[in-house]
Parts: structure tokens; sequence; C-alpha cells
């Protein structure tokens, strides 16, 4: 099952420009990250006079000639086309509303299960405490509404979550899911990976469990190194 | 002149009191800080953002920020009576003005960002300390801002101009007696967003008194952005 995950975590993984080589360090919000013409002020930065100005706290990213703001707190924001994992905290006549830890609770309708649930019954597929992985279908003022149609996604069985900070979710992930298909390698465990920040994990054993959770935090916690992926296959041989 | 004077615990005129900054003391918080200046003790926490209730009060335009002031029951000497008075309402009003022209809340429709600060031990220019907090556990929580917002008071012991006096020179009865002055700006514009005072001055000494005000701005500044960076390198 857990391979079918990765889909859903490339597309939400580092992008391909920020290579580990690049320069990372820390800014305030204000702060003016680098004077000169020379350079375009990319994601959460912005240009005044000849100067680029970080909008965020976070780790400013220089490279080539873009600059690039990582940020490494705050809360979740939804997005089209995240995957989450939610918990069942009530069902309505339409469908079952899903706490997913962002500013409006997720809304899953009826029709979007993928397959077919009786109206008088749909405790039986879904009931209050579950904890699900679905994919965020839209996003409105008003509220957010799921999906389960999709690869992978459904009520998550055994295996426990814990949480990370929301923002550091792609550092987890890697590019192309690299990070996270590293320890799934090494510990045999199933992870699925939350933008919401939520991890699920499962393994045969709960060391390997321990293990991978232990890994996962290593990652979010370590977010202004670069080459995180070789410090992390160092770290595994460590533990052996 | 102001170098004669004399300060009850020897500072210079320009000199602030020791300032203690420290970001992320409230794991639950989105983000949150603790600032001191001297025995003035202050932390702020910030939530959100998050849906707003009640929806009266919902703006569907832009984020709202919503501030909350008050000292804690044994920050003073005679216990202060919990629960809001005319006096924190003040202050978290006046908060939230100095934070607001800092802070962009117009990705969060609907929404606010609940900032509470406590003072855990009172000892003049609380609500400075207050603002130096709530700044930077905005920034912790990864909002959107302009440039942080850096607050402290000047003030006039008889007809000499100080920085950030303490409860005993606030309380100064000598001569032309004590004035406070709270200001905040925008750490790098010229922008002041608070302007309070309390106590009687020359129209032509105000001058002098914001001037030194924002000269001494840019020492909170730097300690501000000291603990927001030693915060992420802490863990190693």
């Amino acid at each position: 099952m857990s391979e079918e995950f990765n889909g859903a975590h490339e597309a939400y993984g580092e992008s391909e420009d920020s290579s580990d080589s690049a320069k990372r360090f820390v800014v305030v919000p204000g702060e003016t990250i680098i004077e000169g013409e020379d350079y375009l002020p990319g994601e959460g930065t912005k240009r005044v006079g000849n100067k680029i100005i970080a909008g965020k706290y976070g780790l400013a990213e220089i490279a080539g000639r873009v600059i690039k703001l990582i940020p490494i707190f705050g809360a979740f924001v939804p997005r089209r086309n995240n995957v989450v994992i939610g918990r069942v905290t009530d069902i309505t006549f339409s469908g079952w509303l899903i706490d997913i830890d962002s500013s409006t609770s997720g809304f899953l309708p009826i029709e979007e299960s993928p397959r077919f649930v009786n109206r008088n019954e749909m405790d039986q597929y879904l009931k209050i405490g579950d904890v699900i992985s679905a994919k965020i279908w839209s996003v409105k003022p008003k509220g957010i509404d799921l999906t389960l149609k999709g690869k992978g996604l459904g009520r998550l069985e055994e295996g426990f979550i814990f949480r990370i900070i929301p923002s550091r979710v792609p550092r987890v992930i890697g590019r192309e899911g690299s990070m996270v298909n590293l320890i799934k390698e090494k510990t045999g465990c199933n992870i699925t990976v939350g933008q919401n920040g939520w991890i699920w994990i499962k393994g045969a054993s709960i060391d390997s469990e321990i293990k991978a959770r232990k890994a996962v935090e290593m990652v979010s916690e370590k977010v202004h190194l670069g080459g995180l992926t070789d410090k992390v296959e160092a770290w595994f041989m460590e533990e052996k | 002149m102001s170098k004669e004077f004399k300060r009850p615990d020897g500072r210079k005129h320009n000199e602030l009191r020791k300032i203690t900054a420290k970001v992320g003391v409230i794991p639950n918080a989105d983000g949150s800080a603790l600032f001191a200046f001297g025995d003035t003790v202050a932390i702020a926490a910030v939530y959100g953002p998050r849906q707003l209730h009640p929806q009266h009060m919902q703006n569907p335009a832009k984020g709202i920020l919503r501030c909350t002031y008050d000292l804690l029951s044994f920050s003073v000497y005679d216990r202060k009576k919990p629960g809001p008075s005319r006096r924190s309402m003040e202050i978290s009003k006046v908060t939230e003005w100095a934070l607001e022209p800092a802070i962009d809340l117009s990705e969060f429709p609907n929404q606010v960002v609940d900032v509470q600060i406590y003072i855990l031990q009172a000892d003049a220019g609380t609500r400075t300390a207050g603002i130096n907090a709530a700044s930077m556990a905005l920034a912790q929580a990864g909002l959107p801002m302009k440039d942080l917002v850096v607050s402290v008071a000047v003030g006039k012991n008889d007809k000499h101009i100080l920085a950030d006096l303490n409860k005993e020179e606030e309380d100064y009865e000598e001569g032309e007696g004590a004035t406070d002055f709270a200001i905040a700006k925008l750490a790098n514009y010229d922008e002041l967003t608070l302007m309070q005072m309390d106590g009687k001055i020359q129209p032509k000494r105000v001058n002098e008194a914001v001037r030194l005000g924002i000269e001494v701005c840019k020492e909170v500044y730097e300690a501000q952005k000291k603990a927001l960076k030693d915060c992420v390198m802490e863990e190693k």
C-alpha cells in the first residue's frame, strides 16, 4: 500500500531548483537579504529599491539569481490537491466532518467515498474518531471539501500518527519523495505524510515504527541544514 | 545636561535596562516569545490564522488581528485583581494598532490571528515589552510581515530626558515630575505606530524625546533579531 502514496509526495516535495548546495540562512521579516540589481525576488520576498527584503521569518536561499524564502514555522494553509490526514469529528446527513488541523474544518461528502455508502449506515464506513488520508478537492471561503477518490486515500488502520510543523513537510518528503522513500526503505514502515503536518506510520514492529518516527523528527528539526538525505543515511548506519 | 543627572540604577540617559529575548517559549502556540526590560517581563503567544467567532466580526476582505494584554495577578506588588480592566482593555487596543501596520493578513479572509500578551512581572514599560514580545511571536508564527515592530518608552525626570524608565523613575516627583512617553515603530522604516504620553512635557522637547526613542529602538531590534536567529540554531 505504501508505494501508492508516492504519487502524492512527488507533487509537493522540494522543488527541483532547491539544491542542497545552495546557501541558506535565517532572516527576519523586513530584513535585507541581499543588495544589488542582479537578483530576482522569489517566493516570500520583495524588491524595495535595489534591495531584496524578506516578507516572512524563515530561511533565505540564494539559488543562482533567484532569492527564495523557505518558511520554517507557521500554521497549515490548505491548497487544492494537498493530501492531508484528518480525524472524523462528526457525521452529518450528507457527509463527514473532518478535523484537518487548519483554520476551517474539512467536509467529506458521502458521494466522494470510493464505494457506495448507505445514508443510514454511514458510521459503518467511517465512524467518529477514525483517521483518514484524503485529498483536498476544493478550498472555498465557507469550507474545505475533501475526497477519498484517488490512489492511496482512505481509512488508516493501526499504526500511529504524530505531528510536525506543517511548513517543514516539503523537507520531510524531500525532492520527488527521496527523503520519505529513504526512511521507508531503511525501516520497512508504511509512511503517509499529510501536508497538514500529520504523519502516519505503520510498521512490522514497534521498534521500526519508533525508528521511523525519530528519523522524521530529526529531518524536521534540522531544517536549516543542507545535504540532509546523506545525513539521514549516515544516521541509519549508526543506529544499526 | 542629562549626563550630570544621576539615575537611581546608575544608567546613562540613553541606556536601556538589560534586554532578555527568547523565541518559542510556548510549544503549543503557533508562535511565542518572551521579552524583558530588566525586571519587566512579558510573554506573548500567537494562535492562528483560525476561524473567527462571532461571525459578525469577520471581515471577508482580510483577516483581523485581535490582541489581549493583561497583567498577571502576581506581577505587581499589590495583587492585581484578575480579568480585564479599563487599563488593560485600552492597552490591548493600542497594541493591536501598533502591530497592525506591520502584518499583512489579506491572504486570510474571515480569519483571526489571536495575540495574547501577559506580563509576568511589572516594573514600568509593560506595554512596550508586550509589543516587542508580540512582534517576535508573530514573526515566529510565520505570518507575512512588512517588518518587525520595535517599541521602547522614553521619559522625563524633572528636566532630563531618559530612555526606558523603571518604576522608581516613573514615580519621580521632584521638579517637573515624571513623564512617560511610549513609542513603537517599524524597525526599518521611519513609521511610528504608537505614541502615548503620560505626564507633562514642553512641546519643543517632544522632538528630542522621540529622537532618543528612535535611536534606542535599534538596540531592541538587534535583540529581537538575535533571538529569532538563535531559535533556529538551537534546534541543531
